[in-house]
């Protein structure tokens, strides 16, 4: 592919005598919301977590923006562009929510011990600049007035909210989420996939998506991958996935694919 | 606040009449006010049971009620009336301190030099509150850096080197001096650099491992500094004699600002032949505990303590927002190093030595409790846990024991449980304050709720 913002070449990862991914070749054009789906425990989260160098592949690469990023550290990940949210929410529970995004801006911050000490001119516009953008995100992410508030005092989901508010503090050019949508009502996630695609357009971001919600899946993606055991069985636009017998059968048994056909 | 009162407490308060909707229906002054009045009359009343009634107890109790009742933050320049009165008091202590009263089983004030060793076991463990208050990493081993400044004191400030013979505006030289003289105030600022850079060597090989297993190596670098101090009188066989073992370095040169700044600028030429020579020991340590104190606030607030606090918080989550953990750590090390060598620095030339039974692990426990005692991550509750404990270390055991023996008829020599009385304290905190005396609000939030630690990422990327 021409224009892949993220690609793998034959990632994989074993614990033990698990493959939790197969030699799996993976890319994000940039510009599109490429969608990562499978049953539960078909190693999405894994080949997230290796995405994003939380996990070191036992074989194969990770090339972002033209870089082989494969054994980098998470926070070099981060310095070349790549945000993401957990699944199970990681925000800072006892920082505001303000300090929580500023956190994610720390990779954008240049100001060094000697000048926070001094507190330079140079740093204290830094430091006022950054709260700034800090508040515009939180009013993007409708966390307006939620600026003081200590992360686990937030509402549910008020804290995916901010997941991706510090996520996009870190100015990703790719935006990881990990199920965003799970234990939101049917309109918040319908807020939220229209947020997701706003954010694609008016940010110039690309998106990949863990989701278990269909709707969210075939309603936002450009393109969709399915794994299953760890092995990727399809990918493709989300109409051709609906067809794909290999998904069907991985989701619902091999018995509903013979009555189907 | 609420949160922290267990129901057994409402339940007993009900009874009494005071149920909470009741109490939080007040405002927070007024609750402010009566939560401390109780405190004090409390005391008070613990203080006439022990039948050591005196006026000094109000004296006391008014001090403390100004101190706490009011919300000093709502009044402008109110957040400066506290600092500016401890500051006060310290720098007073050398007029009024051996005048004052004796305290109620306390005894009579510190003695100046008790101040000065406050304030330097202040500043030391203002340094480990950047390792252990701000980064959360535990650390064991602090009394190394102490080492490692009270030794560059005794290099670049003593007799020590006699093949060596170099002045730079030291004073008190007597006459065929040998070895380095440097002038105190720049082997200060030398033993912070070189103790920061003995922190960054410690810390890039152990900072990769987490809780305990740091908490273990790191307590394995404390003892061997002292080892080496111990047995550096002929360094690997050659007869170079770095530490002068079991001796130790001494004498070391006293601060001072030379003939001319006295002559022109009052300033004292020689503190160690002044007259007032624990004053201006005690002045000095206010200037180099406000320096670290301006430090920590500054760092706190900036992109790297923002960096700390994430890392402690969320390990695996402040990686995934960019922040590179071993760079990170390793700046919370140097910084923790750099004051902890000054401190020692300044320590060894106040005591005019460096020796190594001054460097035993127990040191490090000590700093260790000044911090969890006062409220990690918090200054002010880090200054008062160090000022206490070094204070019962010094003479307050002693008073305190010797008040106990001459009221219940016993013999014991409590200063000799010193280290199981701390250890007592310790637990005691632990179990009912875990966010110690004066805590900072974002850690006993956390020590309360608990945070996340589940298993970071694989360790061999945890490089940086």
């Amino acid at each position: 592919m021409p224009d892949a913002l993220l690609e793998t070449q034959q990632l994989r990862k074993e614990f033990g005598g698990l493959v939790a991914n197969d030699d799996v070749d993976f890319t994000v054009p940039r510009g599109s919301i490429v969608s990562l789906i499978g049953p539960n425990g078909a190693g999405k989260t894994t080949f997230f977590n290796m995405l994003t160098g939380v996990y070191r592949p036992t074989a194969g690469d990770v090339w972002f923006d033209g870089e082989r990023m494969t054994n980098k550290p998470p926070h070099a990940y981060t310095q070349r562009g790549i945000g993401r949210t957990f699944q199970n929410i990681r925000l800072f529970q006892n920082m505001t929510a303000l300090e929580n995004v500023l956190v994610g801006m720390h990779v954008r911050l240049k100001g060094n011990l000697f000048e926070a000490i001094v507190r330079t001119p140079r740093v204290r516009r830094e430091e006022q600049g950054a709260r700034e953008h800090a508040r515009e995100l939180l009013a993007l992410c409708n966390l307006r007035g939620r600026d003081a508030v200590i992360g686990r005092n937030l509402s549910y989901g008020d804290q995916r909210r901010l997941e991706v508010a510090r996520a996009l503090a870190t100015q990703p050019k790719l935006l990881l989420l990990d199920e965003p949508t799970a234990g939101m009502n049917p309109q918040e996630t319908a807020e939220f996939t229209d947020f997701v695609a706003k954010l694609r357009d008016d940010r110039d971001l690309s998106v990949l998506l863990i989701e278990h919600d269909m709707r969210v899946v075939m309603g936002v993606s450009d393109r969709v991958t399915v794994l299953d055991y760890g092995e990727k069985i399809a990918e493709g636009t989300p109409q051709e996935i609906q067809k794909n017998e290999r998904v069907i059968e991985a989701y619902l048994g091999a018995a509903a694919v013979g009555h189907s056909s | 606040m609420r949160r922290r009162i267990s129901p057994y407490w409402w339940r007993a308060l009900g009874a009494a009449g005071l149920t909470q909707p009741r109490w939080l229906a007040l405002s927070p002054t007024k609750r402010r006010a009566i939560k401390t009045t109780t405190w004090v009359a409390i005391l008070l009343i613990l203080i006439a049971l022990f039948g050591v009634w005196k006026a000094t107890a109000f004296a006391l109790a008014a001090v403390i009620g100004l101190l706490i009742v009011p919300a000093w933050n709502r009044i402008p320049y109110g957040k400066f009336f506290v600092p500016v009165a401890v500051l006060g008091i310290f720098v007073c202590y050398p007029w009024y301190g051996a005048s004052m009263p004796q305290l109620p089983i306390f005894g009579p004030f510190p003695q100046q030099s008790t101040v000065v060793v406050m304030l330097i076991f202040s500043m030391m463990a203002l340094g480990l509150n950047f390792v252990v208050g701000y980064a959360g990493l535990l650390d064991l081993g602090y009394v190394a850096f102490y080492a490692m400044g009270a030794y560059m004191a005794g290099w670049f400030a003593s007799n020590q080197f006699a093949k060596q013979h170099l002045d730079i505006g030291a004073v008190g030289l007597f006459p065929g001096w040998t070895g380095y003289h440097i002038t105190i105030w720049l082997v200060l600022l030398m033993a912070g650099i070189a103790t920061a850079i003995i922190g960054v060597i410690i810390g890039l090989p152990t900072l990769r491992l987490r809780g305990d297993y740091l908490a273990i190596v790191t307590l394995g670098f404390g003892e061997i500094m002292p080892q080496v101090a111990r047995n550096g009188d002929n360094l690997f066989g050659t007869g170079f004699n770095l530490t002068n073992g079991t001796g130790g370095i001494t004498p070391i040169d006293g601060p001072g600002f030379g003939n001319w700044a006295q002559h022109n600028l009052h300033l004292p030429a020689n503190y160690l032949n002044a007259a007032n020579f624990d004053s201006l020991f005690l002045w000095t340590a206010i200037v180099l505990v406000g320096i670290t104190i301006f430090c920590s606030m500054r760092l706190r607030d900036s992109r790297l303590g923002r960096a700390w606090i994430a890392i402690r918080e969320d390990e695996t989550a402040a990686a995934a927002m960019g922040i590179p953990l071993m760079r990170t750590k390793t700046w919370a090390y140097a910084t923790g190093a750099f004051f902890g060598g000054v401190a020692g620095a300044y320590y060894a030339s106040y005591k005019s030595g460096a020796f190594p039974d001054d460097f035993f692990f127990n040191i490090s426990v000590f700093i260790l409790c000044m911090v969890i005692l006062g409220g990690m991550g918090n200054i002010w509750g880090v200054i008062f846990g160090a000022c206490f404990l070094a204070y019962l270390d010094r003479e307050g055991l002693a008073n305190v024991g010797a008040w106990f023996n001459s009221h219940f008829h016993t013999n014991l020599n409590v200063p000799l449980y010193e280290f199981g009385i701390y250890g007592v304290i310790i637990v005691v905190v632990m179990l009912f304050r875990p966010e110690g005396l004066i805590p900072s609000q974002r850690r006993a939030a956390e020590l309360h709720e608990g945070v996340h630690d589940e298993p970071l990422y694989d360790t061999e990327t945890a490089g940086a």
